[in-house]
């Protein structure tokens, strides 16, 4: 497999649009720099004090309104565009294309652990196909690291006991780097990790054969189902619709969920998994206060599968 | 300007000279005396503190561990961070140059609180001491502590983070005596606008300074609970939250980064009018500017945090709000330009170092919106390129002022003339080396090379051979100002009161000035900006 420029060659369409960003201030900045310090040599050049002449100004000009109006007007316009322009790209970078392939990443120190939708778990290693959207779900299993990919111009930290997210749409194949940008400790520097990008059919036949070599493995939402029989969760919580003691979970995901306190919250992996571990935090609205806390008797990575669970239950 | 102004005459004993010993500088109440005291020890620092940064770059001239293990290389700049922060960049301005010239600038004998200010010098040196304690187990969290990781290190951060506070309580004390001292000791006649732009910008600092300071004093309390007692404030295992301490952190060091800039910005609005011969620009535009970005500084501190996992709200707003600070900030840098148009500009060093300040913080500002923005700090957050940003406004901005203000003001402090040319040579030095050095890492930041890596894959070597090249003449020059400053201090020529035609009330005063300060209080009745014109 050829290795990809990771350096300037933007490996994405959102990367070369932060690309266009990154020029458009460039420029703007490029020109106040040269427009300030060309006047300010320009001036020590012009105005220098030479021996024999009086050491005099010869202006004692202290304020000029439509000058100062000028240089607070001019700015200020500028800013704003830098500051919209900026914002609307990072939408992009933010928002994840509807059907995009979800890989949960659990990063710790000093390695990345990769977690395909089968279940496959891989270390250092993550494979994407070429032009498919791929969203990297993120999670730490001790301190903060930074979950960043130079050629997509995308980085993302993970923090222990939340997830957040990142999401790539690879335009070619190779082989691309991915760094630990949040100080963690003694291997830091040597937290680096690769992301292979595949054509779509010979990612395809690879998905296939790896999926095939870990049949024991459980899909992710699999294992999510047994976890909720094994727990129990069931007894209270529907996955048909019906209401139990507690909300059902057939559409919960991404769902507005109206709380006791008047709010309303998204259902998103950091509720359901807020829920899971200290259900007293929060209450919807028209059910019983009695959920348990499933703190210490739930692993990370079981939380995860009924969040993956879940998921599916539409 | 003044009236009633004696000059004195040099022989007559002045504030170094009127009581010797020890003891006499260690129970001083003389501003001066103290303002210098907090000059050795932070001048002191700064220089170990150089000296790991150097260390820094020399491990990075090979990509893999040639010189040191990763963890010496964490400690190495974490320390490079936390001295040149703590004990230099934030104390250095205001307590040392703002110490000695506050009563000095405003017609006063001393600071409003003697005894306090003395207190202070004390809680800052049992603060350095603290922090030199600490190094038994020595630091590796880098400067901002962030958590989880602090609070698991076996380092010793508990004492390190006390010793911060020590020097926290310092400079609320500090900050209060110069608000107090500026509200209520300018000399008959000195109104709000004919105070001096740099008693403006420690005024806006000291502000800054007894607001913010509390709450990273706070923070670190509860990292050392957390630490000693097991409290899970930051500890999501336990319910805590590692991201309310980046919160909690970046409140008080986002604004602290205008502590460490607005002072130096007082020093360059004194230096371009009197090296320019030429009223100021738009007094009232820096004056307020000033407080404008003290009060913004406030709004802002979530731009460190745009890719640590808030809220894309939060993201929204403080990317919007950071922008607000840019305007201000440039409002400043066209009025100093604008001081110098038909001037009588003279390339004396304090004025050749207030240009470079200009030149390279300019760069150090306009690299700010790539960062403020959302698109673009994305992908350079926490590489090379904020590491560049950080040290052109703070070493090509913060110590750029400072070395104007110590050549500027040398002569008034010490009773000495430095020599120019050494002076200038030095500057030249300083000058190619921190270009040589910093200029380098936006591109290397660009490219992806991540900050607080003690090892990196070999395409960025190249770029990693020229900084560090960079860094030895940076040294070298910083080495030749040392040595002009202490040579001078007995072979300098002797300095006369008003060595540049300065119209502030230091001037008027002999140099060094006597223990107080004024043989008679003067009566102002113009600002210190008034250069005569001449027709052409």
């Amino acid at each position: 497999m050829s290795s990809a420029p990771t350096a300037f060659g933007a490996a994405s369409h959102v990367a070369s649009e932060v690309d266009n960003v990154f020029i458009f201030i460039l420029v703007i900045t490029a020109f106040f720099f040269v427009a300030t310090q060309g006047t300010l040599i320009y001036f020590v050049i012009r105005y220098r004090h030479r021996k024999g002449r009086p050491d005099v100004a010869t202006s004692s000009v202290i304020t000029n309104r439509i000058l100062e109006g000028i240089w607070i007007g001019v700015p200020s316009i500028a800013v704003a565009a830098i500051f919209f322009y900026g914002y609307t790209v990072w939408e992009d970078i933010r928002t994840v294309p509807k059907g995009a392939e979800e890989i949960n990443v659990t990063a710790r120190q000093w390695l990345y652990q990769f977690q395909y939708p089968d279940g496959r778990k891989s270390i250092n290693e993550v494979r994407v196909p070429v032009g498919q959207a791929v969203e990297f779900n993120l999670t730490s299993a001790d301190v903060l690291h930074g979950f960043y990919l130079p050629a997509f111009r995308i980085k993302q930290d993970a923090v222990p006991g939340r997830y957040t997210y990142v999401w790539l749409r690879a335009s070619d194949p190779g082989s691309y780097d991915i760094f630990c940008t949040q100080y963690c400790g003694v291997g830091h520097s040597q937290m680096r990790a690769k992301l292979i990008v595949m054509p779509p059919a010979r990612y395809r036949q690879w998905y296939r054969q790896e999926t095939a070599k870990a049949e024991k493995v459980l899909p992710l939402a699999d294992k999510g189902k047994a976890v909720v029989q094994r727990l129990g969760c069931l007894a209270c919580h529907s996955t048909d619709g019906t209401v139990k003691v507690g909300p059902t979970w057939k559409n919960l995901y991404e769902s507005r969920v109206l709380l006791e306190n008047g709010k309303t919250v998204i259902a998103d992996d950091n509720y359901i998994r807020t829920k899971i571990l200290n259900p007293a935090a929060t209450t919807v609205k028209g059910f019983p206060k009695v959920m348990p806390t499933f703190k210490g008797i739930i692993k990370d990575d079981e939380i995860t599968a009924v969040i993956a669970y879940i998921k599916t239950l539409k | 300007m003044i009236n009633g102004l004696i000059m004195n005459e040099t022989s007559e004993p002045n504030y170094l000279t009127e009581t010797r010993g020890l003891s006499s500088w260690i129970f001083t109440l003389d501003h001066k005396r103290i303002g210098i005291m907090y000059l050795c020890i932070i001048l002191f620092f700064f220089l170990v503190g150089g000296v790991f940064g150097l260390l820094v770059r020399l491990e990075l001239l090979k990509p893999n561990n040639w010189l040191m293990s990763n963890q010496t290389y964490n400690e190495m700049f974490t320390l490079h961070g936390v001295i040149m922060i703590f004990l230099f960049v934030i104390p250095v301005i205001p307590s040392a140059l703002g110490n000695f010239f506050i009563p000095l600038l405003i017609g006063a004998r001393d600071v409003a609180f003697p005894r306090l200010n003395l207190f202070s010098v004390w809680l800052f040196g049992a603060g350095v001491l603290v922090v030199i304690a600490s190094f038994s187990h020595p630091i590796d969290t880098g400067w901002t502590f962030y958590t989880p990781y602090s609070a698991r290190t076996a380092a010793a951060v508990t004492i390190l983070v006390g010793g911060i506070f020590l020097m926290g309580m310092s400079t609320i004390l500090t900050a209060l005596n110069f608000i107090v001292t500026i509200h209520r000791l300018r000399a008959p006649g000195m109104t709000w606008h004919r105070l001096p732009l740099f008693i403006w910008s420690m005024y806006a600092t000291s502000i800054i300074n007894v607001i913010a300071t509390p709450v990273v004093g706070m923070t670190f309390m509860l990292l050392m609970a957390e630490r000693l007692f097991g409290i899970g404030f930051f500890d999501p295992a336990k319910g805590g939250d590692p991201l309310l301490f980046q919160h909690f952190f970046w409140f008080y060091s986002h604004p602290a980064v205008y502590v460490m800039i607005l002072p130096a910005m007082g020093i360059i609005s004194e230096i371009i009018p009197v090296f320019s011969r030429k009223p100021i620009f738009g007094y009232r535009a820096i004056a307020y500017s000033s407080m404008a970005i003290a009060f913004s500084g406030f709004l802002v501190w979530g731009h460190h945090m745009f890719v640590a996992g808030m809220s894309n709200a939060a993201d929204i707003f403080f990317s919007f709000f950071t922008f607000s600070v840019a305007v201000p900030t440039g409002i400043k840098v066209f009025n100093w330009i604008a001081t110098m148009y038909k001037g009588s500009i003279h390339l004396d060093t304090p004025m050749i170092y207030a240009l470079t300040f200009i030149f390279s913080f300019v760069i150090g500002g306009l690299t700010g919106p790539f960062l403020g923005a959302l698109a673009t700090d994305v992908p350079l957050h926490d590489t090379y390129f904020v590491v560049a940003h950080f040290h052109y406004t703070m070493m090509g901005g913060t110590v750029m002022g400072l070395f104007a203000g110590l050549h500027y003001w040398y002569p008034k402090m010490t009773g000495r003339m430095l020599n120019e040319k050494v002076a200038k040579l030095a500057w030249a030095l300083i000058f190619v080396g921190f270009f040589v050095t910093f200029f380098n890492m936006f591109i290397l930041g660009f490219r992806g090379m991540p900050r607080r890596w003690a090892t990196y894959p070999p395409r960025f070597q190249t770029q990693h051979i020229i900084s560090t090249v960079g860094s030895w003449i940076l040294a070298a020059g910083i080495v030749i100002m040392f040595y002009n400053f202490i040579r001078c201090l007995k072979k300098g020529e002797k300095a006369p009161p008003n060595p540049w035609g300065a119209k502030t009330l230091e001037w008027q005063v002999p140099s060094p000035p006597p223990t107080g300060n004024f043989t008679e209080i003067p009566v102002i009745t113009d600002w210190p900006y008034s250069y005569p014109k001449r027709d052409e």
